[in-house]
């Protein structure tokens, strides 16, 4: 059966929904018919022509994610290519642009359709591409140009440095709990005889069998699994600490060395199945709770591998080659492209363009540059090539100074105790003080046998082993960052959701966390429909972000063609340049003192007066919604800019904010957090720039939008994606029903120990007792937890 | 008595056979990618598309 011809026949009677582009899905503009641009065009040709159109049918996203980006940089992916011992290459790629089933199908149909490609397979859960190929490794530009050209993004990357660390970790974790697993079940099922056959049935010799079963079972698996606590209880021991999984690991030693002493003896009680429960409900805390944080933090790698770029280095015999920022010396003749983000300290040598300095900075206007202005790493080039010659890298660049900033800070913060580990500091002298008392109780003051002393100091040990505890603060901060995860927040730090519950003030950033960092046209005042097309008209053929303004205003209008464009000036359009757009200068306007705050763009050509054209730096949209919601969760809100006055005190006034600094340094923010935090309040920062970086490492708990500078993602404990700051305020809430939820486990199992450690210390606790108490106290602080997550789904 | 000396390696090796096999397939990479499996199961074509070159 030819099923590529048959798809094709039912791929032409597909029509897609009528006004949007049959491959990326986006709006189309009015002129259009079919696509949106001549990338989508050839996609859609190619898709077809493999005969996979029925992706087009069964696809669920289409928000124009899946363009082809024409100017997505070249980069050489034969360098990145591994190569195995049977000769074939592989490449490990990061991919953009999954949405649905159907976007996972494409890209496996497309790579098995290549020539020689043995695999291509897609991992869903960390977004990452491996192709494997007979064949050369240059082979591999021509696999992933088939896949760019389809829409999706892809960068290579190294799988032994990216997350395989935690990776590794997560694996043992879950050996180890399917051993206990499998132990816990077994040894729980012969438990369950002795304790039937406690009536009389049956014989010392039975139960003698079946206790060394048990033994067999057990031992190697307490060995097995108990690692991880084991492990850790001696790091925090040798550090002169203590944590939760020290009573952990001593009461789960002791029980099985004393179960097996039981056993020897032919005795009554061996707790075998206490100690493997305990173990395997501890592990699956544990898993979940590392696999929940390896998640956000695989999701938050994945954003900024993704935004990694590669510098055009010319070298002396006038090749381009694309080389990492890190590895470009200092003197080198770097080309950047119009739209190109600078990846390396230096100055102009050639060209004359305009720089957004926003993330460097937090200015929104941008700057004009010519030879010799010095240029950072982070600012944007908008309107022309340059080629600049690098004067710094590694220590000598303002990234490095602004690293030093952020050590300095973070010097200053002090190490973050977790509430568990400061609850087990108290609890675990407690308890064991408690069982020795139990026995010199039993031997000394009521003359027991020193066996019969031991087992029930043993009991205590056992009975308010903390499973309840260990479990009392991951299993809710699973289900909080679960709940935040689903909301586009990523929770990076452990801790973070206890520090965040305590916050009582917030600092904000000005440009990119309060506003949308991106210029766009005022509506007051707006100019006419006419003029307004024309402009847009002209903007369209420029990536200046005033131009880029005027073409979201006025979206769908055809290019005009001929647009000459003077950097740091304007575009001059017509046969002899006479319609321009541009500054006031370059339309020839006098200044006639209507100066305005905000940039402006003039529209000047013979005959009509020539038309202005007013931008801001939009707000996000629900910005003062949410800082009016955080001051009425007692919050103290402020705001920090690296901005000029007038524009700070505007949005500051526009959003409600009666506390603002304006034209702050790096340091100057650093040392605001550092003095607030010195008053006593626990400060959340919340920022996006390169100049905020060492602010928000010097905050009690950080957070930072998704399009943030590099280094900010890094530093920020929370990560949010989207256009709303509404995030914020979801993670502060989540935070503190989260500590609600965590001091109510806690209580619980304090409550469950004040009951079962009287019995105990009176020497009622038989191994039944032990086994129920212990795995009804655990269920019942689970239950508890995933309150938060059924509250997460109804809200 | 005799019986238990039946059933209870009986009751071990079947739950052995359990955990070796859940230890094969996470070695065998079938927990790598859970999101993926649920989503593979809704392509429906068996022979996927032709070789270019064929």
């Amino acid at each position: 059966m030819s099923s590529a011809a048959q798809a094709l026949a039912t791929g032409a009677a597909f029509a897609p929904a009528t006004g949007t582009c049959a491959h990326c899905g986006a709006a189309l503009a009015a002129e259009r018919d079919r696509f949106c641009c001549a990338g989508c065009a050839a996609a859609y040709a190619l898709v077809c022509d493999l005969g996979l159109d029925r992706f087009y049918r069964s696809r669920t996203g289409q928000d124009g994610a899946l363009r082809p980006d024409p100017a997505a940089p070249v980069v050489d992916y034969a360098t990145h290519v591994t190569t195995d011992v049977a000769g074939h290459s592989a490449l490990h790629l990061m991919v953009d642009g999954i949405n649905c089933a159907a976007c996972v199908w494409l890209i496996e149909s497309v790579l098995a359709a290549e020539p020689g490609v043995i695999e291509g397979r897609v991992n869903v859960a960390t977004r990452r591409v491996l192709v494997r190929w007979a064949g050369p490794p240059a082979d591999a530009n021509r696999h992933v140009q088939r896949l760019t050209a389809l829409g999706f993004r892809l960068v290579p990357f190294d799988p032994r440095h990216l997350g395989a660390a935690e990776q590794g970790a997560e694996r043992e974790l879950l050996k180890s709990m399917a051993v206990a697993g499998f132990a816990a079940g077994n040894v729980m099922l012969l438990s369950v005889s002795i304790w039937a056959g406690e009536s009389g049935e049956m014989g010392p010799a039975t139960r003698g069998l079946l206790h060394w079963v048990s033994a067999l079972i057990a031992l190697p698996a307490i060995a097995y699994a108990g690692r991880p606590f084991f492990h850790s209880a001696l790091a925090a021991l040798k550090g002169g600490r203590t944590n939760m999984d020290v009573p952990i690991s001593i009461g789960v030693l002791l029980a099985s060395g004393i179960s097996l002493v039981e056993t020897f003896t032919s005795g009554v009680s061996a707790y075998f199945d206490s100690a493997v429960t305990l173990l395997f409900f501890l592990l699956v805390g544990r898993y979940l709770d590392v696999r929940a944080r390896g998640r956000a933090r695989a999701t938050a790698e994945n954003l900024l591998t993704l935004a990694a770029k590669s510098v055009s280095v010319l070298s002396e015999d006038g090749t381009v080659r694309a080389v990492p920022p890190q590895a470009v010396a200092s003197g080198a003749t770097v080309l950047v492209a119009a739209g190109e983000r600078f990846g390396v300290d230096g100055h102009i040598v050639d060209g004359r363009s305009d720089l957004d300095t926003s993330l460097v900075t937090g200015e929104t206007v941008p700057a004009v540059a010519g030879p010799g202005t010095a240029v950072f790493a982070g600012t944007v080039n908008l309107t022309a090539p340059v080629r600049i010659v690098v004067t710094a890298t590694g220590e000598d660049t303002l990234l490095a100074e602004i690293v030093r900033l952020m050590e300095a800070a973070a010097q200053g913060r002090g190490r973050f105790v977790a509430l568990a580990d400061r609850v087990a500091r108290a609890y675990a002298p407690v308890v064991h003080a408690l069982a020795a008392l139990t026995f010199v109780g039993w031997y000394g003051l009521a003359g027991a046998s020193a066996h019969t002393a031991l087992l029930t100091a043993v009991a205590v040990l056992i009975i308010t082993c903390p499973c309840a505890l260990g479990l009392a603060v991951p299993v809710v901060q699973i289900v909080a960052s679960g709940r935040l995860l689903r909301g586009g927040i990523l929770l990076k730090s452990a801790t973070a959701l206890e520090r965040l519950s305590d916050v009582d003030t917030v600092v904000f950033d000005k440009t990119g966390t309060l506003t949308v960092g991106r210029p766009e046209l005022c509506l007051d005042g707006r100019p006419p429909l006419e003029d307004l097309r024309l402009a847009a008209s002209i903007a369209s053929s420029s990536r200046h972000p005033l131009a880029r303004a005027l073409v979201r205003a006025c979206p769908g209008v055809a290019p005009l063609a001929s647009v000459a464009e003077h950097p740091g000036r304007g575009l001059a359009a017509g046969d002899g340049g006479e319609i321009r757009l541009g500054s006031r200068a370059f339309c020839g306007i006098s200044a006639d003192g209507a100066a305005t705050a905000g940039p402006e763009l003039w529209l000047a050509r013979p005959g009509p007066a020539p038309v202005r054209f007013v931008f801001t730096d939009a707000l996000r949209c629900d910005a003062a919604e949410v800082i009016d919601g955080l001051r009425r969760r007692g919050v103290d809100v402020r705001l920090m800019s690296g901005d000029r006055a007038a524009v700070v005190a505007r949005v500051a006034g526009q959003v409600g904010i009666d506390l603002w600094e304006a034209e702050c340094t790096p340091a100057r923010k650093a040392a605001g957090l550092a003095a607030l935090r010195a008053q006593g309040r626990r400060v959340l920062m919340v920022g996006d720039g390169l100049n905020d970086a060492p602010a928000l490492e010097a905050a009690d708990i950080s957070a930072s939008p998704a399009t943030a500078a590099d280094i900010c993602q890094t530093a920020a404990d929370i990560v949010f994606q989207g256009d709303r700051l509404a995030p914020v305020r979801e993670a502060l809430d989540v935070a503190r029903r989260t500590r609600r939820l965590v001091s109510q486990n806690l209580a619980l199992a304090l409550a469950y120990n004040l009951a079962a450690v009287p019995l105990a210390i009176l020497g009622y606790v038989t191994p039944l007792i032990a086994a129920v108490a212990m795995s009804s106290s655990s269920v019942i602080v689970i239950g508890n937890a995933l309150r938060l997550g059924r509250a997460g789904r109804s809200a | 008595m005799s019986s238990l000396l039946l059933l209870i390696p009986a009751a071990l090796s079947l739950g052995l056979v359990g955990l070796v096999a859940f230890l094969w397939a996470l070695r065998a990479g079938q927990f790598d990618d859970l999101e993926g499996a649920a989503q593979r199961i809704l392509f429906d074509d068996v022979d996927g598309p032709k070789k270019k070159g064929d």
